[in-house]
């Protein structure tokens, strides 16, 4: 299962011999009877926790299965924007982690993830926002996640393609977070793919779960489409589809099912070097590597599957943006997307143990999971090989029962 | 587009002049009940891939909430229906049976 090294001297070895001796970054296995574990979904979130198991637990009989394609669900949907500036402890801890782990997950993978700490703001434009990004900022600094509060003149010095006097929305300031930024997304996913399968594990693509099945209250196995594959532990780490897959295993989640979209210009000239979040308005931007301005906005009210959203938000959150950012309204749209993201009431995600023994979910990330998929994972393999884990103790699915909510809606009030 | 007929006031609204209420048909639990009802009544939700029950309010017409069946999968509204019902009507539910034939029933 040795898998080579990507290096410079990988490349121009290649380069001698026409690039014909590059090897598939994964293998394409058939499914096996029976895994220690199985991963419902090869996405970021479902494939970091498979890393993460045989990385740090050195369990490696581990499928990960995909209905799709790897990465196709909202791993290769988000706007990519990396950054922890949550208010509550149990955010912070969780969200700092995976930050600090993608600093360095191109070396940990052997793998580009083109991780860019450009820099990220959100733009205090009423007096509530200031007051409650302020507050966050205090917080920040006592859970030791460098943020600070910066007054107009330095956004249009770190942003000078923005508007700050308004009219609707002046820009009264920004919660600044420097080590924030973005990354390649499908790279991501394909890093950790690469990763697992080099670790013996198989990643099954095209492969769709059509039943959970357990015996006294204790999982067994899933039935597939690629048939029926036996199992210790399962992990359902599916995002806008756990509360189908949690149907199947017999027990209901606070969860519901949103549509989020997101777009992109045509790519222009470098013309903005750090993230631009805009919560009041409901957009945020930032510029690709080629160009693109990438542009995301606010979901859906109604529980929806489709992977497509309504037009009149995207007409909301450019409408706002070009407010903010007046050069970006004679700019054409390539594309516009949708996905779908998986909402809890207190907008804080779920790494839990389930009421069937052996059964895990890690979901709810709702619209800014992206971000948190190296912690995530990091979080999920713990609690899935130890029973417990630190970092997701407070994210249990039973915390809405005890009233223990994390209330995110200020820090995640709009989408990312 | 998502339009929707409001049965308060009879207008084909689009979902600009709508409002979601999310799941339709909860039974409520309050002070008495077990923190496992409580739950289930507050958070739980069926949240389902396929047909779906849910509350709406006209919310810049008329004001008023009235239930909507719709599918979640393809956005196909197979009909509304006044907020007092206390399940669907018959006839929405043959409906939907006709087209959904694998379909297992709305509680």
């Amino acid at each position: 299962m040795a898998m080579k090294r990507y290096s410079v001297f990988a490349i121009a070895k290649e380069a001698m011999s026409y690039h014909q001796g590059w090897e598939r970054a994964w293998r394409a296995p058939a499914p096996k009877r029976k895994y220690d574990v199985v991963i419902v979904g090869a996405g970021g979130h479902g494939l970091a926790t498979a890393y993460y198991l045989g990385k740090n637990y050195g369990i490696t009989n581990v499928a990960i299965i995909e209905k799709g394609w790897l990465g196709g669900g909202n791993t290769g949907r988000n706007t990519t924007i990396i950054r922890s500036n949550y208010l509550q402890d149990p955010s912070a801890a969780i969200y700092e982690k995976a930050r600090s782990l993608y600093e360095t997950m191109s070396q940990d993978l052997n793998y580009n993830v083109m991780f860019s700490p450009r820099g990220l703001l959100m733009l205090g434009q009423t007096e509530h926002e200031v007051r409650g990004y302020k507050r966050t900022v205090y917080a920040n600094n006592l859970q030791g996640v460098e943020t600070r509060w910066i007054e107009p003149a330095e956004v249009k010095k770190l942003v000078p393609i923005i508007n700050i006097d308004g009219p609707r929305y002046p820009v009264l300031g920004a919660l600044y977070q420097a080590r924030g930024g973005t990354a390649r997304h499908d790279a991501v996913a394909w890093g950790y793919a690469r990763a697992c399968s080099a670790m013996g594990m198989d990643v099954i693509q095209q492969c769709e779960v059509t039943g959970v099945r357990s015996e006294g209250g204790k999982v067994v196995g899933i039935d597939t489409t690629k048939g029926a594959i036996d199992c210790d532990k399962l992990g359902l780490v599916v995002a806008g589809h756990s509360s189908v897959l949690a149907e199947m295993a017999g027990f209901r989640l606070p969860i519901e099912s949103l549509a989020l979209q997101a777009l992109v210009s045509e790519p222009i000239k470098p013309c903005m070097d750090v993230v631009v979040m805009a919560n009041t308005v409901h957009g945020y931007m930032s510029q690709s590597d080629k160009g693109e301005m990438v542009i995301g906005g606010g979901t859906d009210g109604f529980n929806n599957y489709t992977q497509r959203g309504s037009f009149h938000h995207i007409e909301e959150t450019v409408r706002a943006l070009i407010e903010t950012f007046p050069m970006i309204s004679r700019l054409k749209m390539l594309r516009q997307w949708g996905g779908i993201v998986d909402m809890t009431g207190d907008r804080s995600p779920l790494i839990s143990k389930t009421p069937i023994d052996g059964i895990f979910v890690n979901c709810g990330w709702g619209t800014g999971g992206f971000k948190a998929i190296p912690g995530s994972g990091w979080a999920m393999a713990e609690l899935m090989a130890r029973g417990a884990s630190p970092l997701a103790e407070e994210f249990s699915m039973y915390r809405f029962r005890e009233g223990k909510f994390i209330d995110e809606s200020v820090a995640a009030g709009v989408a990312h | 587009m998502l339009t929707l007929e409001c049965p308060c006031c009879g207008v084909k609204a689009e979902e600009t002049e709508l409002q979601a209420g999310g799941e339709a048909h909860l039974k409520r639990y309050g002070p008495g009940s077990s923190d496992e009802e409580f739950d289930g009544y507050m958070f739980s939700r069926k949240n389902p891939r396929g047909v779906h029950f849910e509350r709406w309010r006209h919310a810049y017409g008329c004001g008023k909430w009235f239930l909507a069946a719709r599918c979640t999968a393809t956005l196909e509204v197979f009909g509304t229906y006044p907020a007092q019902s206390k399940e669907p009507p018959a006839e929405l539910q043959a409906k939907i049976k006709a087209k959904r034939p694998g379909w297992e029933g709305w509680k």
